[in-house]
Order: C-alpha cells, then sequence, then structure tokens
C-alpha cells in the first residue's frame, strides 16, 4: 500500500513541474516503447515458465503413468487435458507473440529506423493492457469451477461449443475470450509497427535500407490483421454457441462443426508464419553481424517472405486432410502446401550462403542463430511427410506431428528468442551476460531439446496419437521400448528446463553486474546501435541520426574497419 | 508399381508396426519416397552449413569478403538447388495424388459393409452378418471390438453421435476424422489376421485417452464362428422388448396389488 501511496504523490508532482517520473509512470503506465517492449518481453517470459512446468508436468505422467509428480501431485485426465490445451495455447499467444513480435518489435522498431518513439505510443501501452487482461483471465480459468478448458488449442467444435461436452462449463469460454483479447492487443500493436516503419524513418532510410528484422516484423504484423478476422469471427460465433445457445456449430440444428476448422486454420496457418518471420529477422541481424558478412541476397529474403505470407493463406485445409473437406480439395491444398518449400529454402539457403567467406565469430548470440538455421531445417523438412496428403492420411495427429512443428516452434520462440535476447541484451541493459554461462545454457538447451522430439518421431512414426494421458492402455503402444522412449524424452526436457537455470540467473545478475558496455559492443551497422546503452527516453537524443547505406555493409573492400554504420557519413561529404 | 518399388524401399514404417490392409504399402512407399529426397536435401545442406562454420570461422589473419550475393551469379548459388527443389516437389505430389486417390476417392464395390458409430467415449460397430446388408434384423452389435475377415473388401460408414472423433488404425494406415452430422465412408482390404489397437486420434473431451478399441482380422471359418457365437441385432431387440414388457408388467401388478 505504501507504493501506491507514493504513486498518488508521484503522479501529482508529475503534472505539477518535471520531475522524475514516478516508479509508476516510468514502469508500469508508461508509453515508451522500450519499456513496453520490456513488458512484454517479461510477461511472455513469464508465461514461458508457466507453458514449460505445464509440460513437465505433462511429459512425467507420459513417462510415469499414474505416479505421483513432483510439484504437482496425480494427474488427473481432466488434468491432464487442460494442461496440453493451455500449454500449447501459452507458448504461441503469450510467448512466441508477445516476445518475438511485440516485444522485439516494440523496442526494436524505433531504435532501428532512427525515430525517438512508436507514432501511436498510448495505443502501443492499451495494447500492453489488453495483453496483460487476456493473459490474466487465461490463468484466472484454472480457478473456476470445471477447471480450465481441455479441447485442444485447437478449439474443434462442437467439443469446444457445449459445456455438456467438455465438462468446462466456465473455462472453456475464458479460454476463448483470452485468446480474443490477445488478439485484440496484437491488432493493436501491428498498427502500430506497420505505422511507425512506413513514416517514421530516418531520414536517408530508402526502402531497402530498412535493416530485415524490421522487415518481417512489418510482413508479419501484416499478416496477421489480413487472417485473423475470420478467427474473431469465429469466436464470436464460438462464444454465442457456449453461453447464448446459437448452434453456428451444431449440426443437430443446421450448423456445422467443420466450419470452424476452416476459421480457426486460415488463421492458424498464416498464425505460424507470424512468428516465424520476425524469427527470421533476428537471425539475419546476428548472422551478418558475427559473421561479418552482408546478408546474402536481401532483395531475394524480401521478396521469399512476401511471397511466403501470400502462399500461406492458400494452405490452411492441410490441416483438415482427413477431417471431412472434399477429398478432391487435397490435390489443391498439397500442392499450395509443398510449394512453401521454395520460398522457405530460399530464404534458409540465403542464410547458409551468408556465411560463406565470413569471419565467423562464436558468441552465444551467434551460437542460437546457428542453431536456429540447422534445427528450422529439419523442422521445415518433416512438414513435407505431413504436407502430402498421402502420408497425412496416417501420420495426421500422431506423435510426428507433434515433434515437426516443436521443431518448427521451439527454434523459433525458444532459439531465435534467446539468440534476440543475448544479441540485444546490451542494448536493453548497457550491460553484456556472461558468455560462459551463456554458452553452457546454450549446449544444454540445445542436447535437451533434440532429446526431447527425436524420439517423438519416431513414436509417431510407430503409430502414436497425441493427447492420450496414458499410453498403457494401448496394448500396440505399451511395450517397453516405446515406454524408454518417453521417458527418454522426459529426462531431456527435464534437462532443458534445468539448463533455463543458469539463464535466468545470467539474466538477472547481468542487469545489475554485467561488463559495461558502450554504444556499440559487436561493432554492428544497424541504428539502434548509435543510441546510447540502455536508451534514454527519445532514444537518440536531439537530433536524429540520417542514414547513407543498407544495414549489412560489413567488410567492405578498402575500408579499415570491418563494419560501416548506416549513420556515418561517407567520406566525400565528412571532408 | 508400388509392390516394384517396395523392393528398392528402406521399409521405415513396416520396421516399427505391420501392415495388415492392401494400401499400407503405398503409404510406406510413399513415406519412404519422401524420406530419401528429403534426406538426401536435409543432410546435403546441413552438412554444406556445418562446413561453413568450420572454414569460415574466425582466425588470425582472415578477414571476412564482401559479397552481396546480388548478381546474377552469386543468385545462382540459390536459384539453381531452388529449381531442384521445385522438381522434388512434383515428385512428391504425383504419387501422394495416386496414393491418395486410391485411399479416399476410389471406393471399390464392397464385399462386407460395416458401420461405425463413435461417441463420448466409446465405438460401436455394426456388422453386416449374414446378409450383409446393413440395417437389417441380423446384424451384429459390438462396443471396443471391430472383427472383420481376412482378405475382404470392406466399405466402412462413420457417424458421429456428438462431437468429432477420428477412427484410426495404425496398422491399416487407415485415419477418418467422425464428424457428427454426416455420414463419411471409405474402405479397407485387411490382408493380414490378428489383433490390434484403435485408437480415437481427435480431442473428444476428458477421456479421450481411453477412447481405444481392439480390430480382430479373423479367417473366413473363424469370422463366421464368430458371427455365429454372436445376438443378432433382432433377437437383441426381441430380448429387449420381453424384457420392457415383464418390467411393465410387474409395474402394473404392484399398481393393482
Amino acid at each position: 500500500m505504501a507504493e501506491v501511496a507514493h504513486a498518488e504523490v508521484g503522479h501529482g508532482e508529475h503534472h505539477d513541474d518535471h520531475h522524475e517520473p514516478s516508479f509508476w509512470s516510468k514502469y508500469i503506465f508508461s508509453t515508451d516503447h522500450k519499456i513496453i517492449g520490456f513488458q512484454y518481453m517479461f510477461t511472455g517470459m513469464a508465461m514461458a515458465l508457466i507453458g514449460g512446468y505445464f509440460a513437465y508436468v505433462f511429459r512425467m505422467q507420459l513417462a510415469f503413468p499414474g505416479s505421483s509428480i513432483p510439484f504437482w501431485g496425480t494427474l488427473s485426465p481432466a488434468a491432464y487435458n487442460s494442461l496440453v490445451t493451455n500449454h500449447g495455447t501459452i507458448m504461441i499467444f503469450w510467448v512466441a507473440m508477445p516476445v518475438l513480435i511485440a516485444a522485439m518489435g516494440n523496442f526494436l522498431i524505433p531504435l532501428m529506423i532512427g525515430c525517438d518513439d512508436m507514432v501511436f505510443p498510448r495505443i502501443n501501452r492499451l495494447s500492453y493492457q489488453i495483453f496483460l487482461l487476456s493473459a490474466i483471465v487465461l490463468l484466472a480459468s484454472f480457478f473456476v469451477p470445471g477447471g480450465a478448458f481441455g479441447g485442444a488449442w485447437t478449439s474443434y467444435a462442437p467439443l469446444s461449443a457445449k459445456a455438456q461436452y467438455n465438462s468446462t462449463p466456465f473455462g472453456a469460454p475464458l479460454w476463448l475470450i483470452a485468446v480474443t483479447l490477445e488478439i485484440v492487443a496484437f491488432l493493436l500493436g501491428g498498427i502500430n509497427f506497420i505505422t511507425t516503419t512506413m513514416n517514421a524513418r530516418a531520414k536517408g532510410m530508402k526502402i531497402y535500407d530498412i535493416p530485415m528484422m524490421v522487415w518481417m516484423i512489418v510482413i508479419a504484423s501484416i499478416l496477421f490483421m489480413c487472417s485473423v478476422g475470420p478467427l474473431v469471427a469465429g469466436a464470436v460465433m464460438l462464444l454465442f454457441d457456449q453461453t447464448l445457445g446459437t448452434a453456428f456449430f451444431d449440426a443437430n440444428a443446421g450448423g456445422d462443426p467443420v466450419l470452424w476448422q476452416h476459421l480457426f486454420w486460415f488463421f492458424g496457418h498464416p498464425e505460424v508464419y507470424v512468428v516465424l518471420l520476425p524469427a527470421m529477422g533476428i537471425v539475419a541481424e546476428v548472422t551478418c553481424t558475427f559473421a561479418r558478412k552482408k546478408l546474402f541476397a536481401y532483395k531475394l529474403i524480401l521478396y521469399s517472405s512476401i511471397g511466403l505470407g501470400i502462399l500461406s493463406f492458400f494452405v490452411w485445409a492441410h490441416h483438415q486432410f482427413i477431417s471431412g473437406v472434399d477429398p478432391r480439395a487435397t490435390y489443391l491444398f498439397t500442392t499450395t502446401t509443398l510449394l512453401i518449400s521454395i520460398p522457405v529454402a530460399i530464404i534458409l539457403f540465403a542464410f547458409v550462403a551468408t556465411l560463406y567467406g565470413g569471419s565467423i565469430r562464436f558468441t552465444t548470440a551467434m551460437l542460437f542463430a546457428l542453431a536456429f538455421t540447422g534445427e528450422f531445417l529439419l523442422g521445415g523438412v518433416t512438414g513435407i511427410w505431413l504436407g502430402s496428403s498421402g502420408t497425412d492420411i496416417y501420420l495426421h495427429d500422431t506423435y510426428f506431428v507433434l515433434a515437426h512443428f516443436h521443431y518448427t516452434f521451439v527454434p523459433i520462440a525458444i532459439i531465435a528468442t534467446f539468440a534476440a535476447i543475448y544479441y540485444w541484451f546490451p542494448k536493453m541493459f548497457g550491460r553484456k551476460m556472461n558468455e560462459t554461462w551463456g554458452k553452457i545454457h546454450f549446449w544444454g538447451t540445445i542436447i535437451g531439446f533434440n532429446g526431447i522430439f527425436i524420439p517423438l518421431f519416431i513414436l509417431g512414426a510407430g503409430g502414436q496419437h497425441r493427447r492420450i494421458y496414458n499410453f498403457q492402455n494401448y496394448p500396440d503402444l505399451a511395450g517397453a521400448d516405446m515406454q524408454d522412449m518417453r521417458v527418454f524424452a522426459t529426462l531431456s526436457l527435464i534437462v532443458m528446463l534445468v539448463f533455463q537455470i543458469p539463464f535466468i540467473v545470467n539474466f538477472i545478475v547481468s542487469i545489475k553486474r554485467g561488463e559495461k558496455v558502450g554504444k556499440n559492443p559487436w561493432k554492428a551497422n544497424t541504428l539502434e546501435w548509435v543510441a546510447p546503452s540502455p536508451p534514454p527516453h527519445g532514444n537518440f537524443g536531439p537530433v536524429l541520426p540520417e542514414v547513407y547505406r543498407g544495414p549489412y555493409e560489413y567488410s567492405v573492400e578498402g575500408r579499415e574497419k570491418d563494419y560501416w554504420p548506416q549513420n556515418e557519413k561517407p567520406e566525400s561529404e565528412a571532408t | 508399381m508400388f509392390e516394384f518399388l517396395d523392393k528398392f524401399m528402406p521399409g521405415i514404417l513396416e520396421s516399427l508396426l505391420p501392415r495388415a490392409s492392401s494400401y499400407a504399402i503405398e503409404i510406406d512407399v510413399l513415406f519412404d519416397v519422401i524420406t530419401i529426397l528429403v534426406g538426401f536435401w536435409f543432410l546435403l545442406v546441413l552438412g554444406y552449413f556445418f562446413y561453413l562454420i568450420f572454414r569460415y570461422r574466425q582466425r588470425d589473419g582472415h578477414k571476412a569478403e564482401y559479397i552481396s550475393g546480388e548478381t546474377h551469379k552469386q543468385k545462382q548459388a540459390i536459384e539453381i538447388p531452388h529449381y531442384l527443389i521445385l522438381v522434388c516437389d512434383v515428385a512428391i505430389i504425383i504419387p501422394t495424388f495416386l496414393v491418395w486417390f486410391n485411399i479416399k476417392i476410389d471406393i471399390p464395390p464392397p464385399e462386407e459393409e460395416v458401420r461405425i458409430v463413435a461417441q463420448q467415449w466409446a465405438w460401436t460397430f455394426y456388422h453386416a452378418g449374414e446378409d450383409k446388408v446393413l440395417g437389417t434384423e441380423d446384424d451384429i452389435v459390438s462396443v471396443n471390438e471391430l472383427h472383420i475377415k481376412n482378405n475382404t473388401q470392406y466399405s466402412y460408414h462413420l457417424e458421429s453421435r456428438d462431437v468429432m472423433h477420428s477412427f484410426s488404425v495404425p496398422v491399416f494406415r487407415l485415419k477418418q476424422d467422425a464428424i457428427p452430422g454426416r455420414v463419411i465412408s471409405g474402405h479397407f482390404k485387411p490382408i493380414l489376421e490378428g489383433e490390434w489397437d484403435i485408437q480415437c486420434a481427435e480431442m473428444c473431451g476428458v477421456a479421450h485417452g481411453i477412447m481405444g478399441a481392439r480390430i480382430f482380422i479373423k479367417s473366413e471359418a473363424e469370422h463366421n464362428a464368430w458371427l455365429a457365437a454372436n445376438t443378432p441385432i433382432s433377437e437383441g431387440a426381441g430380448i429387449l422388448a420381453a424384457a420392457k414388457q415383464n418390467l411393465s408388467q410387474e409395474k402394473k401388478d404392484q399398481n393393482n396389488g
């Protein structure tokens, strides 16, 4: 209470004269894009811990069915379903999106394009507040009668539409409201990202001088805005079905349950690229800086990303090959799905080609960026088995699918995010994170991650389906060799989780005690490295930077330094 | 064609679980074709990636080069592989279309039919009985047990009473969602005698995890013996009606008494 009283006083002072802003107006109700970025980042990290804890609980159940799980107890089937459902929901909507798009977008876009703040700072603040509310609503759904929603993150109707089917009369609507609020938050944020990038760039920054990270967030925001309409419409219809007794998805009353799947996946598949693109942006920045190389084929990457985004609107039914859509439709969707391999391959090839002729520094950030390229490659190619409708008949909803999308989402939401945090931490806090502990964290994360999901590919190819809380009920799946693989995956998960402790400690300790750095510790080119570390309110001081060249002019021949900041005046003008 | 190709394939799925339907081989071969094509690209790119990481690590006296990747010749480094990937895509799409057509679109005339009804959380199977026609009096109903005759072309008709379910028989390589309000038909032809799992593959509520069943594939003689040993629906209905009548008679008696 003392703090609240203090805050009110602080507010009063703030209006009267220009004292230091109070804790509340500086950190809680701030309109500064950096603070909002931090808010998103810390909320996302907290939610990641919750999502990781859920994964620990249900993987323990799968490895040691029926036993008492440390830090939880015995797990009931209903609770298992809730944990699986909310693990997926949290990791996509409350971890990948806030950290990759909102946190990085908010913190980096104004700094990278050289302006003092977002063009709509108050919309930005509103965006975070709605996002926080959505997270609270989701977590609250665990404490209502009936418990949290357990009908899978895809929330297929009619299971999700009627409490008599899903047994969560309050959990299901709360889940839906939380997701809808989260989407509203990101629409507001997306408006800001697009408008800021289009209108507030530094003088001289032409369209091809925009750093890839900024481009990727902008393309992702446009994709999000174009795809989210059907989902919001579907969510409202589903909410009406749940609470008002309408029958949009009730076949007995003339509705169509498959309609929900179309609305969901029309959003759901572009959503994958909404989080993928910013991750690729991070990897582009980090790879170029630490390979001391110009990004290979910048325009090709840019156009491939746009092509990828457009193509992603024509693949949604590959999630529904066996779900009762007209079987002839799969010919179209198989073709478009396999064509996605082309833009993705171009981007990944370009990242690999960027290493050619470089001089690679193996910092922790670079290790994570390289790991993204390598691991995502496996995640990408395993999509081909599933995009082919023939093999999907067998593999659909098995652990093969689960392993496939974890090989895409973990590199996106975990590995690329770590690359970003290790890379931009000096800019955020003016200090470096400890590299030795960073490398320990890196190897523990990567080894643990592969240890979880390689066995799951094999289990999935062996016919093990998802969302089943005890495989011992199935004679064909109860064999000791299959159970050993489940135990191995669970132990690997524990390894991966334990190795996040060094990261958390390193992060907190480095904020206060890390090695102090100047403006540009990595000798990078983009504009955020022109601002002081950490950047003050207004970022660059009284004079905003001007841009004279592209963002990746590393190792230019005939220059002494191997980097050439975007804002450095050409020698002809300087003299 | 698939039998011929199968001789040259690693047989990855078959090593994990047997093929019990006529079209399992098609999916297995397609899986192997994709594995070979995709595995080749994956190992090639990953190998080259690790080579570059090693070759261009930071060393004394070594400076990075300036390569924009924008010249025509440099772009070819990406463009040529991407045309090759397109060729691989086509090489995957064509057999995919064949397999899909054979399994999901082209339904051969059935020798036997079976009706499958999914509900929270059980499978009910209606076996056609001796007259081989569904919906007649000699149908045999079983819960969580599907009994079928080996080497017989079956049609199935899949329904759901409440939410989405998915009828999955891994040894058949068959999966089909059950949608409330629809009857979805498909086919299978068992080729291997034995007893295996049926799983529900779509999240269907609290007890989704135990919504399993067993499939029993038997020789014609054994299957007929099973049919003979079970009560057809008409007799079952007769017994049920008699029981109801008894019950109402007892009630009447009680009321009168």
